[in-house]
């Protein structure tokens, strides 16, 4: 049998740390292959190396049986691979074609033939049910339609090989079906896919077999076929995973947020959450549902200061904190867990340990009379770092050298450690593997048993579901629903999400 | 090998570059019909040959640490302050106008015009930290044009209100002069001052507020990521006014270096004093850190110093030297390309 891919006992290391050990990865022709482990598993590198962006310090690589030395990215263009990161790699401002053609126009008489590239961009998109249009511009259209973008790049190259590094982490649930769709178009057409992934059950439905890495070592190969996810997740965490969180039924008391009337205006000056009303008694986990865009990262920034509210109250702890700065707020109890790691959660160029008292640093012990107490935060890090297993090399490596989901769960570890009166998770679980899944999820119902008020935000209606003790449902800038998780379906919730009309649901975009 | 070349590659980048610099600048010289070991030998002994060389170096490389410890603070906070410049002249102007002016125990008088330097260099770079805060006007933009503010206002001043025979305004009163008689004898009557001092104080002041003070962390968060400083409850305004506040008054110190040390008096000038410009080129070989920069300094102070002997002696002109510092600072800045020749280099070595 001659591999498409074969990855031969390939060792990376980084300073402190042996991300790849000896692993080995055989990719056939035509078939969906996924790429499990743990967070900092060396998933990442792995394929970084396959793309030429590290050099590894051992093992041999061969494309259709042929050794090849994949020392730059063009490199591995030419040879038929493409990548579609994490996190897209496209001109904000420029629209579609252009974006795909970069560094590969076509000129006709040394100018740029766009109509021409579009032509043909279109056309790729029809072939493998995209649906991009090619002269959009890449900050008017959904992250979905970004990452397709990502793919037509790729494809545009005359990619053979496609790897996707955590596409569905940030794609919606309904996007993610399509996407699920577009893969399986791809292999059918002959290409062949590399996928990583933490959730198991898109491991089930799209792929043909698996290859799990545990701590930088190979694990195996499985047929997905013959696997389940429980035996997945043995194989990745190397112990029995439990995927259902156990609690206790909530015992909520007073309120500890309350929002009235609510009004918040996006910067075209729309009204993207309407009179809104919420409350968040201590106690409780309240899960917020609702398809992306319906005001959700809006009211997030309102509550936190970080978005202006143009009209109605935001209370916590019986504290007026509506329009306050964010720092205020954080005072008042609000523990924050936010939507985009890298945007709000850390500062990437610090060290993680700098990171863990971001919004500590300035207190004491931290700090006296200005001055950084340098051996107490690293105390402080060093003891976040054991109890949320950030796998770090040290704490003095930049934060921006984690893996993602260690990245992730250094935010959760600073965040909740503080045991704020009010915390806000929003999409906690990002980008996590199910170990960590467990973990967080246990830890944010043991701060809500301490008789903490915690708002959970997910498009993932598994974990809305799992952990919240009530669900609220937003829609078009409003709560349309408050639901008891244990007596509604997934079926129904979809329903509200879609705005309660009793007829085809699902279907919005 | 590869701790080390973690380890050590901020300085491998400078010392690639500058010796680099050095090879392409001989090649130039031999094309042109020089010869460069003379041409370098009287390099050397403009810098070392004699204490007189030795004390003019120190002179010279005395504002460049300061202009380069301004640029890199606020390059370190994320903003690209061009303006050393011009706030290198308002804090000269108004380090001898209280030099002149003012009448007390040097205990006092000293400190009070350093003070005014740094004060006016100060509010020279928060008006563009202000019109960047508020505005979100780029403070390239503002800089430079605030340099050219500085530039003819500080010569509108001093014919204006200050005008002495020879295009100058009056010396400073000696109670407030960094100059020594001391250290001009011990130099053979170079211009050497106790500037130096002050430089190495603003050099450990501008570490220890980076790196040792909540301030710092704030600045520097700011400088990596404003989103993520909002959301830490930092105030990502005041936050760029204070940086560029700090910045400016290091060059205001700058300034008066001139002032109060070099000439003793400030004189109409036609064109930039290349103080401020020449703190870019030094921050950037000084990678940005206290002692990088010092370092640094001392090397375009040692170049400047060496071109005169290298002219005289060698025959070789001093815009040569200009060549020289201006291939290493391509090569700083072209670090990327070294890091790929170390990286073929090393890499080269293993297999
Ligand atoms: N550029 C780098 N410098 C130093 N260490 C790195 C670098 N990139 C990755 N690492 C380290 O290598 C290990 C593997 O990281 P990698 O990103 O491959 O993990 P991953 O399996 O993709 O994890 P995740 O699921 O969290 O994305 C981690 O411990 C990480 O800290
Ligand atoms: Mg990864």
């Amino acid at each position: 049998m001659e591999y498409v891919i074969e990855m031969r006992n390939i060792r990376k290391e980084f300073p402190g740390i042996v991300a790849n050990d000896n692993v080995t990865l055989q990719v056939q022709k035509g078939e969906i292959h996924a790429l499990l482990g743990e967070n900092g598993a060396g998933k990442s590198t792995l394929m970084n190396v396959l793309f030429g962006l590290y050099q590894p310090e051992q093992g041999e690589i061969y494309i259709k049986g042929e050794k090849v030395d994949i020392t730059d990215p063009n490199i591995a263009n030419n040879l038929g691979i493409g990548m579609v990161h994490q996190h897209f790699m496209l001109v904000e401002n420029f629209t579609v074609t252009e974006n795909i053609i970069l560094g590969r126009e076509i000129t006709t008489g040394g100018r740029i033939d766009l109509k021409k590239a579009a032509k043909e961009i279109q056309k790729l998109s029809d072939q493998y049910g995209l649906r991009v249009d090619p002269y959009a511009k890449i900050e008017n259209i959904s992250v979905g339609m970004q990452q397709r973008v990502e793919i037509l790049k790729t494809l545009y190259r005359g990619a053979e090989i496609l790897i996707f590094d955590e596409p569905t982490a940030v794609l919606t649930p309904q996007e993610i079906h399509e996407l699920m769709e577009i893969l399986k178009k791809l292999v059918a057409e002959g290409k062949s896919i590399i996928l990583i992934t933490h959730k198991l059950k898109e491991i089930m439905e799209a792929c043909d077999r698996c290859t799990v890495i545990r701590r930088g070592r190979g694990i195996g190969t499985v047929d997905v076929a013959s696997s389940s996810p429980r035996h997945l997740a043995e194989m990745m965490v190397g112990r029995e995973v439990n995927f259902k969180v156990e609690k206790q039924p909530a015992q909520p008391k007073g309120a500890v947020l309350e929002i009235t009337n609510l009004v918040v205006e996006d910067s075209r000056k729309v009204p993207v959450v309407n009179e809104l009303n919420l409350q968040v008694k201590s106690g409780e986990i309240l899960g917020i549902a609702g398809v992306d865009g319906n005001g959700q990262t809006e009211l997030l920034e309102a509550i936190t200061g970080l978005h202006k509210v143009k009209s109605g109250t935001v209370t916590l702890n019986g504290e007026n904190i509506t329009n306050q700065k964010p720092r205020k707020v954080t005072q008042s109890g609000l523990g924050h867990i936010p939507q985009d790691r890298h945007k709000h959660g850390l500062v990437l160029d610090f060290s993680i340990g700098t990171n863990m008292v971001l919004q500590t640093y300035y207190q004491q012990p931290f700090s006296k009379h200005k001055i950084l107490k340098f051996q107490t935060i690293h105390n402080k890090a060093k003891a976040l770092i054991d109890e949320f297993d950030v796998r770090t090399p040290s704490i003095h490596t930049p934060a921006r050298a984690l893996s993602g989901g260690n990245q992730q769960k250094a935010i959760i570890a600073r965040e909740v450690d503080r045991s704020p009166d009010f915390l806000i998770a929003a999409q906690p679980t990002r980008g996590l593997d199910v170990g960590a899944i467990e973990f967080i999820h246990s830890k944010l119902i043991q701060e809500r048993d301490k008789g903490k008020a915690v708002l959970l935000v997910s498009f993932e209606l598994d974990e809305i579901m799992h952990v919240s003790d009530r669900i609220a449902v937003i829609y078009e800038g409003k709560i349309v629903a408050i639901v008891d998780p244990k007596e509604t379906t997934e079926q129904e919730l979809g329903l509200l999400m879609a705005g309660g009309k009793k007829d085809k649901a699902g279907d919005k975009v | 090998m590869k701790m080390m070349k973690g380890r050590f590659f901020p300085i491998l980048v400078p010392v690639f570059s500058v010796i680099l610099g050095l090879i392409i600048g001989a090649i130039i010289m031999l094309v042109s019909g020089y010869d460069p070991i003379a041409a370098y030998g009287a390099l050397v002994t403009g810098v070392f040959g004699d204490s007189y060389n030795l004390g003019e170096t120190v002179r010279t490389a005395t504002p460049l640490i300061l202009s380069g410890l301004a640029v890199a603070f606020a390059f370190r906070t994320g903003l690209f302050n061009i303006g050393v410049e011009g706030q290198v002249l308002v804090g000269w102007l108004a380090s001898v106008y209280v030099g002149i002016s003012l009448d007390a125990p040097m205990v006092i008088h000293l400190p009070l015009a350093i003070l005014a330097g740094a004060l006016a260099g100060a509010i020279w770079g928060v008006i563009p930290g202000l019109l960047k805060a508020k505005f979100k006007v780029h403070e390239v933009i503002t800089t430079i044009m605030m340099n050219y503010i500085a530039l003819y206002g500080t010569n509108g001043i001093i014919r204006a209100y200050l005008l002495q025979p020879g295009e100058r305004t009056k010396d400073i009163k000696s109670s407030a002069s960094l100059g020594s008689a001391f250290l001009g004898e011990l130099t053979e009557g170079s211009r050497m001052h106790y500037g130096l001092i002050v430089a190495i104080i603003v050099a450990v002041i501008m570490w220890f507020i980076l790196w040792k003070t909540t301030t710092g962390y704030e600045l520097r968060a700011v400088g990596f990521n404003q989103h993520a400083s909002q959301y830490a409850g930092i105030n990502v305004s005041k936050n760029i006014i204070l940086a560029m506040a700090i910045s400016g008054a290091f060059a205001g110190v700058a300034g008066t270096m001139e002032g109060l040390g070099t000439f003793q008096y400030m004189s109409i000038n036609n064109a930039f004093t290349g103080v401020g410009f020449d703190g870019i080129a030094v921050s950037l070989l000084g990678a940005n850190g206290s002692i990088g920069i010092i370092v640094a300094a001392f090397l375009f102070g040692g170049l400047k110093q060496g071109a005169l002997e290298m002219s005289s002696a060698a025959g070789v002109p001093t815009e040569l030297v200009g060549i020289i510092i201006a291939l290493i600072i391509f090569f700083v800045a072209c670090s990327y390309l070294v890091h790929w020749l170390t990286n073929r280099f090393t890499k080269g070595g293993k297999l």
